[in-house]
């Protein structure tokens, strides 16, 4: 389920970064990676766990599958906290420096 | 157990590699030859910012695993930092088992495919210059 709700995540990620040039400034680029990254690290445990688990690993318990569920969204919010304070902090349109000194951005 | 450590390590060495890089593209810019002038230097895509896919793939994944290692209480925030060393020499031992197999197998694939995005825009970087070349 985390898995999935990463490759999810990483889809829309990447097809914003397609279709939006705005978005591409903002550095979508970066967080579609992110997602990447991590979902193809989660493909690798879910092999490792099928290898274990067999056709066992296609059916989990209801309790596991809501947890692992709260953890790919929580994974995802992470994701984005992080995306979010890189913006800030390379500030592309100058949008924090505008705020802080006054001057105008460049949008 | 900690099998997103391999994928930081690697991170950590390329990140290193990708700042060598950057300061000796930086000098080659600086002295363009006649022969590799400025016009083919625009079209080539600068090999540091190739590395900095692949930082950002290691970096992404690596941290996102690692919160997935805290929330099952494998990574703690104090000394020693990993579940599996309190526990004793029987689980150190599945920890390294699992950072050699798993781990080293995230490394790799996550490299092999930032090799095949790599494969795929220098496709796209000889499309462009062949085709400003038959403008000419």
């Amino acid at each position: 389920m985390t898995l999935l709700i990463t490759v999810f995540a990483a889809l829309a990620a990447t097809a914003i970064w397609y279709c939006s040039e705005p978005a591409r400034r903002l550095r979508i680029g970066f967080l579609s990676l992110m997602f990447w990254g991590a979902s193809l690290m989660w493909l690798v445990d879910a092999v490792f766990e099928y290898a274990e688990l067999h056709e066992k690993f296609f059916t989990p318990a209801a309790p596991d599958m809501l947890n692992d569920a709260y953890l790919g969204v929580s994974v995802v919010a992470l994701g984005l906290v992080i995306w979010l304070v890189t913006v800030l902090v390379k500030d592309p349109n100058g949008v924090v420096k505008a705020a802080l000194f006054g001057k105008k951005a460049n949008l | 157990m900690a099998c997103f450590i391999v994928p930081a390590l690697e991170a950590a060495a390329v990140t290193v590699l990708k700042k060598i890089i950057e300061k000796k593209e930086a000098k080659a810019v600086q002295v363009p030859t006649p022969s590799n002038g400025a016009e083919l230097a625009v079209e080539k895509i600068p090999f540091s910012r190739k590395l900095g896919w692949l930082t950002n793939l290691l970096w992404g994944g690596s941290a996102l695993l690692a919160f997935e290692h805290v929330w099952h209480g494998e990574v703690v925030p104090w000394f020693p930092f990993l579940t599996a060393v309190q526990e004793g020499p029987e689980a150190v031992s599945d920890m390294l088992g699992e950072m050699a197999t798993a781990g080293v197998t995230m490394a790799v694939l996550v490299t092999v495919v930032w090799f095949g995005l790599v494969v795929v825009s220098s496709v796209f970087e000889k499309r462009v210059r062949h085709a400003a070349e038959a403008a000419k």
